[in-house]
């Protein structure tokens, strides 16, 4: 157990690693010179020169790195340009916003999906199946951003009854939760249908109902426990789409994360920022995923890791 | 493969009533998908006869004109934006830039994931290793995060984004071929070819290839929707395609300032881009169905 989670670990070191290398990458990528990014337009070549060596664009590409990496181990993730601070600390005070949104969205999908999917399971080919289904396939298709603002059309603007954007209490939750929860709520409705029906048709649930084990107790004791491994699966994986959507959600709601920090770094071309922000999303997920990996051991006794 | 007759068929009784019904119901989702899409593809290919009107005509008298049906409206089908352009031109030139991203991007993502997935599961060892590992560290930074950040950088235009979302997309195909090949890799005709000294390359084009193409195609209609997606997430943000230019995305940006008072002006794209996306979830599946009922993805 000890030598699994050491393993785990040193491959999320490596995956961050990884994860550095691209983020470093970034501002390469830009046509023409990093450091007349860092600049406003028209910026003279003198001014380009001095940014050049002050942040050490003139030196070999492998020593940047090695100085980048090195600093970003030790906590320092360089300097936004336009809040003038450490963008450790920008990113650190947007964090909890983001984090209390993914997981509430995460909430709210897996409490409607899971109890979805196992009635459209259990009252298979019934009205609530089709209606189940139906909304998960919708939920698939449609883009987070448009059904957040038709959240807001529907009710901030026209039922007045929950705010439209901004941070404040559980009320401001609710919408972007929603928004953001949508596409995993349909994916994981379907995940939960199709295994329910596989493990309905199981020996030991025959075997159950023969004894029997009201069906209630059978869906809850039985299948459900057994559901749980698939769907924390999807959920590790899915994690990451989450953090993706939640950069747009923020955008639309106003919510004052990481995601609508990015955005907002984007458009003012902050990309020590935008860097630090990556990186740290990133960290987010495979932080998630060791979690969840761990947790797959005490879902699943059989499981046993060497 | 013979066409509609697949390996997989459920034998016909009493049990398996309720999945060839289904089946049936999915098939017909699948040509209600199609006729949909082959009315977005004429609508993106014959644009300029089909619109009614020019998509960036600015008539300042027109702002926020209301659309047909609703009381004072009626000049223009769908309404008119912030810019009195009409909408329903817009969303039909915008189906253009909606179809051109997603199909490239798809087939970009698809060819270097296909590549990429073979040698994985093909050589195996350090290389296997390698790529799976260059997997991880992609899944590890959410794609629109990616996406936003390598297009701000580049600079927003068409090829930078069927680029960025094209090699971001590479991932689940590499994993799903992997997985194929490995199996493949045992098979004997494989083994067959090897015996007869057939090269890695040659076993690998003739042999292997062919038989990745199924999940390949399935996984790809399921993408094309996804980019779709994406592409009109960066142009909300206004990453996408520059204006004049209209992109689905970009318009409903363009209608978030005016949801109280002209509400047409965001749900309509909206609604064309969702059906678009239903449109071609519904072909994916029955592609799946009839190609190979078996594959879960």
């Amino acid at each position: 157990m000890i030598a699994y989670i050491v393993k785990r670990l040193l491959l999320s070191v490596l995956v961050l690693l990884g994860v550095s290398v691209v983020v470093f990458s970034l501002v390469h990528f830009a046509p023409g010179d990093p450091a007349r990014l860092l600049l406003p337009d028209g910026a003279l070549d003198e001014d380009v020169a001095i940014v050049r060596q002050a942040l050490g664009l003139d030196r070999p590409l492998h020593m940047q790195y090695w100085v980048f990496i090195s600093r970003a181990v030790q906590g320092d993730l360089g300097r936004s340009l336009y809040y003038k601070q450490p963008a450790l600390g920008v990113i650190l005070e947007h964090l909890p916003a983001t984090i209390l949104l993914t997981f509430s969205a995460l909430l709210v999908s897996l409490a409607v999906a899971v109890p979805m999917g196992i009635v459209s399971a259990v009252r298979r080919d019934s009205p609530w199946d089709y209606a189940g289904m139906l909304l998960a396939t919708i939920g698939q298709a449609t883009p987070v951003y448009w059904l957040g603002l038709m959240l807001i059309l529907f009710f901030a603007v026209q039922l007045r009854i929950l705010p439209s954007s901004g941070r404040g209490g559980i009320e401001h939750l609710i919408l972007p939760s929603v928004a953001l929860g949508a596409p995993l709520m349909a994916l994981v409705t379907r995940l939960v249908r199709s295994g329910m029906l596989d493990i309905l048709g199981e020996d030991y649930v025959r075997t159950a109902r023969a004894k029997g084990v009201a069906e209630r107790l059978i869906v809850l004791r039985h299948a459900l426990r057994n559901i749980m491994i698939p769907l924390v699966t999807i959920v590790g994986l899915q994690f990451g789409a989450l953090l993706g959507g939640a950069v747009i959600t923020e955008t639309v709601f106003a919510w004052p994360g990481v995601g609508r920090l990015v955005v907002d770094a984007i458009t003012a071309r902050d990309y020590p920022l935008v860097q630090a922000a990556t990186l740290l999303v990133a960290g987010y997920f495979v932080m998630i995923n060791l979690i969840l990996d761990v947790l797959y051991v005490y879902l699943d006794p059989r499981i046993r890791y060497a | 493969m013979t066409g509609t007759e697949s390996p997989g068929q459920p034998k016909q009784n009493v049990v398996e009533k309720g999945r060839t019904n289904r089946r049936f119901w999915r098939s017909r989702r699948a040509v209600f998908g199609s006729l949909f899409l082959l009315g977005i593809c004429l609508c993106a290919l014959f644009a300029g006869t089909i619109a009614p009107a020019d998509p960036i005509a600015v008539s300042i008298n027109n702002r926020l004109y209301a659309p047909a049906g609703v009381q004072g409206g009626g000049r223009y089908v769908l309404g008119g934006d912030q810019l009195g352009r009409d909408v329903l031109s817009r969303i039909i030139h915008g189906a253009r830039i909606s179809l051109l991203v997603g199909v490239s991007a798809a087939l970009l993502s698809g060819t270097l994931g296909v590549g990429l997935g073979l040698l994985a599961g093909y050589y195996g060892r350090t290389v296997d290793e390698v790529i799976m590992r260059l997997a991880d560290i992609q899944l590890a930074i959410p794609t629109i995060l990616l996406a936003i950040a390598l297009v701000g950088v580049m600079g927003p235009n068409l090829r930078n984004l069927i680029l960025v979302l094209g090699i971001t997309g590479w991932v689940i195909y590499a994993r799903t071929i992997r997985g194929v090949v490995l199996s493949l890799r045992e098979t004997q005709y494989v083994e067959a070819a090897n015996a007869l000294g057939a090269g890695d390359r040659r076993i690998l084009w003739r042999h292997v290839l062919p038989n990745v193409w199924t999940p390949a195609v399935v996984i790809g209609s399921q993408q094309v929707g996804f980019m779709i997606i994406l592409e009109s997430a960066l142009s909300f943000l206004g990453l996408g395609v520059q204006p004049p230019t209209p992109t689905w995305g970009a318009m409903i940006a363009d209608g978030r300032g005016y949801l109280a008072t002209a509400p047409h002006v965001t749900t309509f794209p909206g609604l064309v881009l969702m059906a678009t996306v239903l449109a071609i979830n519904f072909l994916g599946d029955g592609l799946r169905d009839i190609l190979d009922p078996r594959l879960r993805l």
